[in-house]
């Protein structure tokens, strides 16, 4: 293995430990990533040294705070490349971005007969929200369909675009199946006919160098603990003169300008989206693996993960009766796969006997599940830190998943 | 913790070529049970006629430890009487979520006892259990 990945992933603590006796083979970092120590570090010093409320606090802890808050928003700005840092929103995840982002514009500019357009590939948090919507605004859901190998039917969208759509929301990369979306091509078509677009970009954020501005989109969500970062936090990017013009999400403290008990009114963006203590020790964090992220060679990174995915790939393809789900050939860190008759919580029951943590289900994508005529996949995702060993060790307990439920099947 | 306390020869067996599968060609109870953490289905087809579980089968799909449970119980219920079954239902779950006093002395719901040490499937293998209680209060 590359000795760069080697020292980067001994700023992981989690490989340090054992799992069942076995050293963690980690392959579930599309659901969540793993921290690195400085992280870490910083997180336990927080609470140590610092913890206190943000904002109106007329104390050194307190604004020593407040400024490494509003620090972190501004290098996810930079990080994102963002045009301003009041365009970029705390909030809990992408899932609560979502669910903002229909909320918010959703009230003010879907109307009764207006469309929505969404992929077949979705993840459940970029599905139900605008279903939620369309039913009470009595407009209209249309989806692109997906193709056979993965991608998705391109060719559909002008058909399924029409003066009433309103927004295009689509995700980057599936967290199901690995498929990369042309986000870009998608975006420049849906401008040219004044369409807002929102990219999902929870799975693209860790594999991607991400530039809102060229893309365009009007809406970027991710969330931190799938970049390395910590839990329980998500941004929000929204291009400035739409945010300006939208009415707040929720209400109450923080967000205020002057209360009065028949009105109030607001603060201006960014901080009239985030009423309520936010999570002030995530956020602080998170602004330590953005230094993380900007001090490690992303090239190197990008194209080992690009190369590890292919000897996955590789190794995949000797299990018998395997069969991989999703097959677009620049696909991102993502394998679903199934094996004939064993069902993908046997196969995860075994493999985490081997300390191989990949995951089983349908991915909170039911509808790309029964696109493909299945009820779950087994999925292994890679992250920077991912190795070689831990695709040959997966291997190792694939085969013996096979044997298992081989074995009986002779006599 | 180890594997082949989970994946027992009976439980792969019954898994792998699960017995009475298939629908019933008379049945007045059933019940489709949904699991919705792994979209796993196990549909329950019963005929009762004075208390006795005169047939019962199942289809589905789901993991081998549900198929497995499936498989056992539609074996261990039939020609029993309604009241047994509930009772063996009951024991069944109290077994597994841990009532140590609870015996199972059958040997073939034995074999499923290995559940209890990988509570993250411990539903795989109730959602049979779960769908013939549905179904014995829905009578078509």
């Amino acid at each position: 293995m590359n000795n760069y990945i080697k020292q980067i992933r001994k700023e992981f603590p989690i490989f340090n430990k054992k799992i069942n006796g076995q050293y963690l083979s980690y392959l579930d970092n599309a659901a969540s990533s793993q921290m690195p120590k400085s992280c870490i570090n910083t997180l336990k010093k927080y609470y140590e040294n610092s913890h206190s409320n943000i904002h109106r606090g007329i104390y050194t802890l307190s604004e020593k705070n407040t400024y490494q808050f509003e620090n972190t928003r501004n290098k996810i700005k930079k990080y994102i490349n963002a045009k301003y840092e009041e365009e970029c929103i705390f909030v809990k995840g992408t899932t609560e971005a979502i669910n903002l982002v229909a909320y918010i514009f959703g009230e003010e500019h879907i109307k009764e007969n207006d469309e929505i357009i969404i992929t077949e590939m979705e993840h459940h948090s970029n599905i139900i929200p605008w279903q939620i919507l369309c039913k009470k605004k009595k407009a209209i859901l249309k989806i692109i369909p997906i193709k056979k190998n993965g991608d998705l039917d391109i060719s559909c969208l002008n058909i399924l675009m029409s003066k009433k759509t309103k927004l295009i929301s689509l995700t980057f990369i599936s967290n199901a199946i690995g498929t990369i979306n042309p986000i870009k091509y998608i975006t420049d078509i849906a401008k040219k006919k004044n369409i807002y677009v929102l990219i999902d970009g929870a799975q693209a954020i860790s594999h991607i160098d991400i530039d809102v501005q060229y893309i365009n989109c009007d809406f970027f969500v991710f969330s931190s603990h799938k970049i390395y970062g910590p839990t329980g936090l998500g941004i929000l990017y929204c291009k400035k003169k739409l945010l300006n013009n939208l009415h707040p999400y929720q209400s109450g403290g923080s967000m205020v300008l002057n209360v009065e008990l028949n009105k109030s009114t607001y603060k201006n963006i960014p901080h009239k989206f985030e009423a309520g203590t936010p999570s002030i020790s995530s956020i602080i964090t998170f602004g330590e693996t953005l230094n993380f992220l900007q001090s490690i060679n992303k090239k190197i990174i990008y194209k080992h993960e690009e190369e590890l995915l292919k000897y996955a790939h590789f190794i995949l393809l000797k299990i018998p009766n395997i069969n991989i789900i999703g097959n677009q050939i620049n696909k991102k860190n993502i394998i679903s796969f199934t094996i004939k008759n064993i069902h993908s919580h046997d196969i995860a029951t075994i493999t985490n006997e081997y300390g191989v943590a990949v995951r089983a289900g349908h991915h909170c994508a039911i509808p790309l599940m029964k696109f493909f005529n299945l009820t779950s996949t087994t999925r292994i995702s890679i992250g920077m830190y991912s190795t070689y060993e831990e695709i040959d060790i997966l291997y190792k307990s694939l085969l013996h998943t096979i044997k298992l439920f081989n074995k009986k099947k002779k006599v | 913790m180890n594997i082949n306390e989970l994946y027992k020869e009976i439980i792969i067996d019954h898994g792998t070529n699960p017995r009475n599968y298939k629908i019933l060609p008379i049945s007045n109870y059933t019940y489709k049970g949904y699991n919705p953490i792994c979209g796993d289905t196990i549909h329950i087809y019963i005929y009762i006629k004075n208390n006795i579980i005169k047939n019962i089968s199942f289809q589905g799909k789901g993991c081998s430890i549900s198929i497995a449970s499936a498989s056992i119980m539609t074996e261990e219920f039939i020609d029993k009487n309604i009241n047994y079954a509930i009772k063996l239902h009951n024991l069944f779950n109290k077994y597994l979520l841990g009532n140590k006093e609870t015996i199972i002395i059958n040997d073939k719901l034995k074999a499923l006892s290995g559940i209890k040490n990988f509570p993250a499937r411990i539903k795989c293998a109730t959602l049979a259990w779960y769908s013939f209680k549905k179904a014995i209060k829905t009578n078509i």
